[in-house]
């Protein structure tokens, strides 16, 4: 063990964490209102960092304005998304859901591989790459500022859920399907303008993630970090979206750099420790450590 | 302002449970439904709101008119923008949102920009809410939960109010209070109500008119203080005898008279 790098694999893995925790928020979101756990968001987040990519190549657009017209895009295909692919599914059993979604990751994989080709692409810097220096510890700037943004797109979330109608509508949907028509939501367009979100999420962290590691169809292998932080955080929390985020984020980055035995280093210890410490959560804790507890008066 | 015009109900395309339906509801008017479990009232609340449809179920024959409008081919949130609100059996509400955020959700389909004057006169007529408006509404009582349900109902100004059981489960004293509002409400806000009810002296006390259901058909209906002196809703539904006494339990035969109904 080199505990010296403590520090500096604590920072980083918590940097990595805040983005993990955003993919997370895309699951939480779909999940939360439509009970549909959403296996394409991964690949709706590559797709996201292929689009910007392309409009950075193809019409020369600064990378800021193509991030802002993926995220554009993102919106509309979330929306379509839901509207062809899922609508016809709502009443049907949950094991067709989760079907249609990995179907729907295959054929985005497909698609994107179609219109962009399977090549790894890099994205201009969206921030300056100079490292910063705090004591030990040395970051990257960008993805500092990656966690930044991400944190920031978090708070907004939470707000707009907090205090916002359109928040509530979702939150009351959320609970009770027949309860949210009775009084008048249209359950079908909540589904829709939660997909549509959860797009815009997707999109959001692909850009940032495909800042530090290129744009690639690997990419969509990241939400797979995501699904232990949704799970031991509570599917349907959004707090639990962040805490899962940044534990995986840091759990992975301190089992993955601390040991030094090269033997050790070989089992990639780091990818595993977030499943195992998510088993050893949903043990005690079946629901996440935020999920929503069922209200029971007795 | 509603009728229902001899309508048929039919659940997943086989199961009849409704057999030509006809009820009419006055503007300003308290309409009881009474009957006993199973006779079909709450399927005709839902056959009104729509949201029939979210349980597979359909309206067959006939058909439903509000104001000249008919709403039998509409989805659950198009009725609701006619002004018709139905609150369901049970005391169902979003248990983890807050009292007033309950509130405010009985308000989202509409959007007018009245809601803080909407929230005042919910607390006007549930004052007791007025301290609760904080508290996450899962945890209330169930007479609180029900007058949530209620205030929910009344923030979207509905001209027709479509309430299923609201003495569910409730102690005496407050299924009294609840029927106090509920009257005060249909005065106040000249709110038509269509009020399904089990226990009928309470519905026959504050209602104008009264339908009784049986398996599926309406058997017998009437003005209100007609049906209180009707001999057969004395004897099934009051719970007394020919001789206006209620009976004691000593007395009470263990088999049920049965009545053919014509109709």
């Amino acid at each position: 063990m080199n505990w010296d790098l403590f520090p500096q694999f604590l920072a980083t893995g918590l940097l990595t964490g805040g983005i993990y925790s955003l993919i997370a928020l895309g699951l939480v979101l779909i999940y939360k209102a439509s009970r549909v756990f959403n296996f394409a968001q991964g690949h709706l987040l590559m797709l996201g960092a292929f689009i910007t990519w392309w409009f950075t190549e193809n019409l020369g657009w600064d990378v800021w304005l193509a991030f802002a017209a993926a995220i554009g895009l993102a919106i509309i295909a979330g929306w379509l998304v839901e509207r062809v692919a899922l609508r016809p599914l709502i009443g049907q059993p949950i094991l067709a859901t989760v079907m249609m979604t990995l179907a729907l990751s295959q054929v985005l994989q497909g698609v994107t591989i179609l219109a962009f080709g399977a090549y790894q692409r890099s994205l201009p810097y969206l921030f300056p790459i100079q490292p910063i220096v705090l004591g030990d510890i040395r970051l990257k700037l960008n993805l500092a500022l990656a966690f930044v943004l991400a944190m920031l797109g978090f708070i907004i979330f939470v707000l707009f859920f907090r205090f916002t109608r359109a928040g509530l509508a979702m939150r009351a949907a959320a609970e009770d399907h027949q309860l949210a028509q009775s009084v008048g939501l249209s359950v079908p367009r909540i589904f829709g303008m939660a997909w549509a979100i959860a797009s815009v999420v997707a999109t959001v962290c692909g850009v940032l993630l495909a800042n530090i590691s290129g744009v690639e169809l690997t990419l969509s292998l990241i939400a797979l970090k995501a699904f232990p932080a949704v799970l031991f955080g509570g599917l349907e929390s959004i707090p639990g979206a962040i805490v899962g985020g940044l534990t995986v984020g840091i759990l992975e980055s301190l089992v993955g750099g601390l040991p030094q035995d090269p033997a050790l280093r070989a089992l990639h210890l780091g990818d595993i420790a977030p499943y195992v410490f998510m088993l050893i959560v949903l043990w005690f804790r079946p629901d996440g450590l935020f999920g929503l507890k069922r209200i029971e008066r007795i | 302002m509603l009728k229902l015009n001899n309508i048929e109900v039919v659940y997943s395309d086989v199961i009849l449970v409704l057999r030509g339906v006809s009820l009419e509801v006055g503007d300003g008017q308290i309409v009881a439904l009474l009957g006993a479990n199973g006779a079909g009232k709450t399927t005709t609340l839902k056959s009104i709101s729509g949201l029939l449809r979210t349980e597979l179920g359909q309206v067959t024959r006939g058909n439903i008119e509000f104001n000249g409008a008919r709403l039998d081919r509409l989805l659950p949130e198009q009725i609701v923008r006619h002004g018709i609100i139905q609150v369901l059996e049970g005391r169902r509400l979003f248990a983890h949102l807050t009292v007033e955020e309950n509130l405010i959700a009985g308000t989202l389909a509409h959007g007018n920009g009245r809601t803080k004057t909407d929230v005042e006169m919910v607390y006007t007529y549930f004052p007791r809410l007025r301290d609760l408006r904080r508290r996450v509404s899962g945890y209330l009582s169930g007479g609180e939960q029900q007058m949530v349900v209620i205030g929910r109902a009344l923030m979207a100004h509905p001209k027709l109010m479509l309430l299923d059981e609201p003495s569910l489960g409730l102690a005496p004293l407050i299924v009294r209070e609840i029927f106090e509002v509920i009257q005060k409400i249909n005065q106040q806000e000249k709110t038509a109500i269509l009020l399904v009810e089990q226990i009928a002296q309470a519905a026959l006390a504050i209602a104008h008119h009264g339908y009784v259901m049986e398996t599926g058909r309406i058997v017998l209906d009437g003005p209100a203080d007609k049906l209180r002196e009707n001999e057969d809703i004395k004897e099934f539904y009051l719970g007394l005898t020919q001789l206006g006494e209620r009976k004691s339990y000593r007395e009470v035969k263990h088999y049920k008279r049965r009545k053919r109904w014509l109709g």
